[in-house]
């Protein structure tokens, strides 16, 4: 046909387009609303799983690849089968994998809860920490003022504590934490007095854990004076975690199955039968990922069905759209507007629909990134090239549900438009 | 002859549903109007003279023979190039003026500058070009007003200033004054008076006597067929002077 472009610029159609959405804005709202919502939850999606792919990052670059996570099945309850009662996991067990060949290092955690009181704060259920001098190491914490303890102070058993962020802040004052004022007070746990030798540097929630509200103390402290074990002389103390350190990331399998003969012959019992769980980082990894990404392919289901649904609503309404204005179709056709010039304005009508919904919508997914992100606990990042993509959707959805009605447009007669009421 | 022949048409047939059913509007036309004519066609309804006039406005082609507007056979043209000939060539005025609503008089004008193919022009010039084309339909003060805001004489004097916009070959009315009280009806035939007199192709379908009383010639159609031009007093007068 080679016939010349016709005169309608850009920002004309656009106008028009524009014109059409707003003459009715409570349709045009309502149609949008499966695209405000589909964009949304692309971004939502999106941010999450960005913000899971970052903490999981994280944990990796503060853990290390090559850590493994000794913890007792029943929570330290009871040791089943075997004709002796006591803990599933104790200090001792820690101490025999450290002599494990291919381990580097371990460090022990046995929590307790105590009301802890220093000058006239008094403050209830703290949760301690009682942990070895290997600790700061695995779980990359450092030192803000003052020392970690050390072995010595671990074997004999000194009253010493390292306080987190948070709690030194509560317990002596927001200024504590830069000086030396809290270092070299006391602090009483029940009726021990500990001597505060060293703060921790902020760290934050970590899953569900406050590092900043916690007291460190050798675990010799917690075995003594805090949750004496009637078993202790007979089983050893019980312990709730021990990270096990490898040299090397490639003897970890080793190093496991090691772990688990040595706790099979300390607990007499068939390696099946071990109430131990032994997992390492990329388990955790790996169940923290598939939590994710059920929650992830969710969203993506409600992203790709608002979207086409969203998109249904554009096609419907401009359906009716079409129907309403035949006449004026006929009245640009009979002034010479061609068939493509009448399916560019209805296409351009159902994108304008489309892509003031998609803004919408990602104004929406950015407030709501953010809003998941603080009350879930469950981290969000929103990727700008995520929202190129929700965008892009969008305009995909309007070009594509908005050709019908605009093919339906651009073949209508004429004089049969021109004659409708 | 040294006016240019506007409008020729040799053995034009419309019929209308395929298959059994055979509706024939026009049978045979034989027509022609020249450049400053100012022409009524005439007839009862189902003569043909809509058909006619959606033929002759390049609104639908012939099921038959062959039209040449301004010399250009427009007789097998697809709907895209039909569009752009109306563009180019055409004017329409129609009796329920058909103006966009919720469109100032000013932008109605403008629409078919919109569409236009050839010697494009900026916004401010089409603007430009509109105002001016109100002022000589003497609406110069109603530029801004919505069509709902105006009277018929003057949504009909909006209607001939769109037509005029784009400076078509030949004007067609469609009952121009036939939703107008007759004060405005008789100044909208003033006004095509006045452009016939500048000049101005003009075709008129009306059923009004009085109204084709006032042109140069009148056609009259009855079944789809000629049966009296105005020109030589008899159907098929065209052809003759072909």
């Amino acid at each position: 046909m080679g016939l010349p472009e016709a005169h309608v610029t850009p920002s004309e159609v656009i106008k028009v387009a524009w014109d059409g959405v707003a003459v009715n804005k409570v349709r045009s709202m309502l149609t949008m609303l499966g695209i405000i919502i589909g964009v949304a939850a692309v971004i939502l999606m999106i941010a999450v799983s960005a913000g899971t792919e970052a903490t999981i990052a994280e944990q990796i670059n503060s853990l290390g690849a090559n850590l493994i996570f000794v913890s007792s099945s029943f929570g330290g309850m009871g040791r089943m089968g075997g004709q002796t009662t006591g803990a599933t996991l104790v200090y001792d067990d820690a101490l025999a994998m450290a002599e494990l060949n291919g381990v580097a290092s371990i460090a022990v955690e046995m929590p307790s809860t105590q009301l802890v009181k220093a000058g006239n704060v008094a403050l209830d259920e703290v949760s301690i920490l009682g942990t070895t001098p290997g600790f700061p190491s695995v779980r990359d914490m450092t030192v803000t003022s003052g020392r970690f303890f050390n072995e010595t102070e671990l074997e004999r058993t000194s009253k010493v504590a390292v306080l987190g962020y948070g709690l030194a802040q509560e317990l002596f004052g927001a200024e504590s934490v830069s000086g030396q004022s809290a270092i070299g007070q006391t602090v009483t746990l029940g009726s021990t007095k500990l001597t505060v030798i060293g703060v921790l540097a902020e760290r934050g929630m970590v899953g569900d854990t406050d590092f900043d509200a916690r007291l460190y103390t050798p675990i010799s402290i917690i075995f003594k004076y805090l949750i004496p074990s009637r078993f202790a002389r007979m089983m050893g103390d019980a312990v709730r975690l021990v990270y096990v350190e490898t040299e090397s990331q490639d003897v970890m399998d080793d190093v496991i199955l090691q772990i688990e003969l040595l706790m099979a012959k300390r607990q007499e019992v068939p390696v099946e039968e071990l109430t131990v769980n032994i997992t390492t980082q990329q388990d955790i990894i790996e169940t923290q990922e598939s939590t994710t990404a059920a929650f992830r392919s969710l969203l993506a289901w409600v992203a790709a069905v608002s979207l086409v649904v969203g998109g249904i609503g554009i096609m419907n309404i401009m359906l009716v759209s079409v129907t309403e204005r035949t006449r004026e179709i006929g009245i640009r056709q009979a002034v010479g507007a061609t068939p493509s010039d009448i399916r560019r304005q209805f296409v351009a009508e159902a994108l304008m629909l489309s892509l003031v919904g998609g803004l919408i919508g990602v104004a929406a997914g950015v407030g709501g990134s953010w809003l998941f992100g603080t009350t879930s606990g469950m981290r969000t990042v929103v990727a700008p090239e995520s929202i190129l993509m929700a965008f892009g959707s969008a305009a995909a959805v309007g070009i594509f549900f908005g050709s019908y009605p605009a093919n339906k447009a651009a073949q209508l007669d004429p004089i049969e438009a021109l004659r409708h009421e | 002859m040294a006016r240019q022949p506007i409008i020729q048409t040799y053995g034009i047939r419309k019929v209308y549903g395929m298959g059994d059913i055979q509706v024939v509007a026009l049978d045979g036309i034989d027509l022609q109007i020249d450049e400053g004519e100012f022409v009524a066609v005439m007839g009862p309804s189902g003569s043909g003279k809509s058909t006619l006039m959606n033929i002759l406005g390049c609104l639908d082609r012939p099921t038959e023979g062959r039209y040449l507007l301004g010399g250009e056979d427009v007789s097998h043209l697809d709907r895209a190039q039909l569009a752009a000939i109306r563009s180019r060539r055409l004017g329409f005025v129609f009796q329920s003026y058909n103006l966009l609503p919720r469109t100032t008089a000013l932008n109605n004008v403008m629409l078919p500058l919109l569409y236009q193919r050839d010697g494009k022009l900026s916004t401010a010039e089409r603007e430009e070009k509109a105002k001016l084309m109100l002022a000589s339909v003497g609406l110069a003060g109603r530029i801004h007003h919505d069509p709902q805001e105006l009277s018929g004489g003057e949504q009909q004097r909006v209607t001939i200033a769109r037509a005029l916009i784009n400076d078509p070959l030949v004007l067609l009315a469609d009952e121009p004054t036939g939703n107008l009280d007759t004060r405005s009806g008789q100044e909208i035939l003033a006004l095509l008076h006045e452009l016939h007199d500048r000049g101005r192709t003009i075709v008129i379908v009306t059923h009004e006597p009085g109204i084709a009383a006032q042109t140069e010639r009148i056609i009259r159609l009855r079944d789809g067929r000629l049966e009296s031009d105005g020109r030589d007093g008899s159907a098929g007068g065209a052809r003759d002077s072909f």
